[in-house]
């Protein structure tokens, strides 16, 4: 089976509906899938629904999705850092639905290992709580929180192999793998693809079974918040 | 005096002991990592590493090196890399021994806001709701009163609420408090404070 394709906007042909629900990799500026982000924005596909911890910055990443006005919600941990989703959501014009962190993995991971909820304590006794089931187990209270299944993954990774296996690099791993698992199709975007056999199969952090279609790029790789210490002068 | 910004990280990192793994949050609890001394203490970022190292020199930055506040950082000797189920799962599952975080009010009875104000800009909680929920020990530092001079530590929360009845202990500008059965109590007072001015920032019960 093909996985590699030539380009972004060739790996999402056919995948691409209005009122989808499409579940991103990244945190931050970090590990996101940026070049088939732009893709997206440039096929044009409406009322979206996203699932990513962060919304991106204005005018990139995901923010590229919010000036178009092709999201119609974000499910994400913190939007602090775009002012366009700020200016949407108090309109409202954008819909939100704020997820605990760890929750927003987890219902990822969960929707891609087939388990439809589960039960966390995250949020007992705040307004993530309201109208979720509550369980008492062992004398503690937990919340069930629905697994996710995307209708499309996009994620970021450092190198792939052809069949799909894919190597991330540092905290740019982050959210890309189990929002890999979650979607129905998965596309992957990396900085580059090696020969089959030359990735050492003990270090593959996401097997290919996950992984439908790759494209290699060369992503910008944006820093959000550049900070640095001082050399200590000789 | 009351203490400063660094003197309340440096008190906070008295909290931590050999061994631990550790989560900062964003502002004061960051400075926590200067003042940790020989001990051997592992800082955890939720973004998916254990092992933070400081900030990187100048043309060393690494867009894929950032800490949970996007600051590029470096990795250490013992580093290692995960994902954010990964990373939660040993917040939820009680593996990090400790959190130290920022607050924007705390009750007598633990329960912890510092995620969101109604009617202003609404950022999200981001980890902090995970990091009350399953860590260890939940340690607050900020500054006692807002500020307008409102006492923090109060009877019951007004915001909306990040965790309920989660926090241990509270470092202030003021002292440090324990929440206890039945309200607060005082465990420490800083240099140049006096109980009674510590008692009369304070909003809550003191026991």
């Amino acid at each position: 089976m093909k996985k590699v394709y030539g380009s972004a906007k060739e790996a999402l042909d056919g995948l691409l509906f209005d009122g989808m629900l499409i579940a991103a990799g990244g945190f931050g500026l970090c590990g996101i899938p940026e070049l088939l982000i732009a893709a997206i924005r440039d096929a044009g596909t409406k009322d979206i629904t996203v699932a990513s911890n962060n919304a991106g910055v204005d005018g990139f990443g995901l923010g590229q999705l919010l000036e178009t006005r092709q999201i119609k919600k974000m499910i994400s941990s913190y939007v602090g850092e775009n002012a366009e989703f700020m200016r949407q959501y108090l309109s409202g014009e954008l819909e939100l639905e704020f997820n605990p962190q760890g929750t927003l993995a987890e219902r990822m991971r969960a929707g891609g290992a087939g388990i439809p909820g589960f039960y966390t304590k995250t949020g007992v006794g705040t307004v993530i709580a309201e109208g979720k089931e509550h369980k008492d187990f062992d004398g503690q209270t937990y919340i069930l929180e629905r697994g996710i299944v995307a209708d499309l993954s996009i994620v970021k990774a450092w190198k792939a192999d052809d069949t799909g296996n894919l190597v991330f690099r540092k905290t740019a791993r982050n959210f890309n793998p189990p929002a890999a698992t979650c979607g129905k199709v998965c596309v992957a975007e990396v900085e580059e693809i090696v020969p089959r056999g030359s990735l050492d199969p003990d270090k593959i952090h996401l097997p290919g079974i996950y992984v439908h279609r790759i494209i290699k790029g060369t992503q910008e790789k944006r820093i959000e918040n550049r900070t640095t210490r001082k050399r200590e002068e000789a | 005096m009351p203490w400063d910004r660094n003197q309340m990280a440096a008190r906070a990192a008295q909290e931590l002991e050999d061994g631990m793994y550790v989560n900062l949050g964003i502002g004061i609890p960051t400075l926590v990592a200067n003042y940790v001394g020989d001990k051997d203490i592992t800082l955890q970022s939720e973004n998916g590493m254990l092992g933070m190292g400081p900030f990187p020199y100048e043309g060393e930055e690494d867009p894929d090196l950032i800490n949970a506040g996007k600051q590029t950082i470096t990795e250490l000797s013992r580093t290692s890399y995960f994902d954010s189920a990964q990373s939660f799962a040993m917040i939820r599952g009680g593996k990090i021994a400790a959190a130290i975080l920022g607050a924007m009010e705390v009750a007598e009875n633990g329960d912890l806001a510092n995620w969101m104000i109604p009617g202003k800009l609404v950022k999200g909680m981001g980890g902090a709701m995970d990091l009350v929920a399953g860590v260890g020990k939940v340690i607050v530092v900020m500054d006692h009163t807002s500020k307008h001079g409102e006492s923090k530590v109060l009877k019951e929360c007004t915001l909306p609420l990040t965790g309920k009845g989660v926090v241990d202990r509270i470092i202030t500008n003021l002292g440090v408090l324990d929440v206890v059965p039945g309200g607060l109590k005082i465990v420490e007072v800083a240099d140049g404070v006096t109980e009674a001015e510590l008692r009369a920032a304070t909003e809550a019960t003191i026991v």
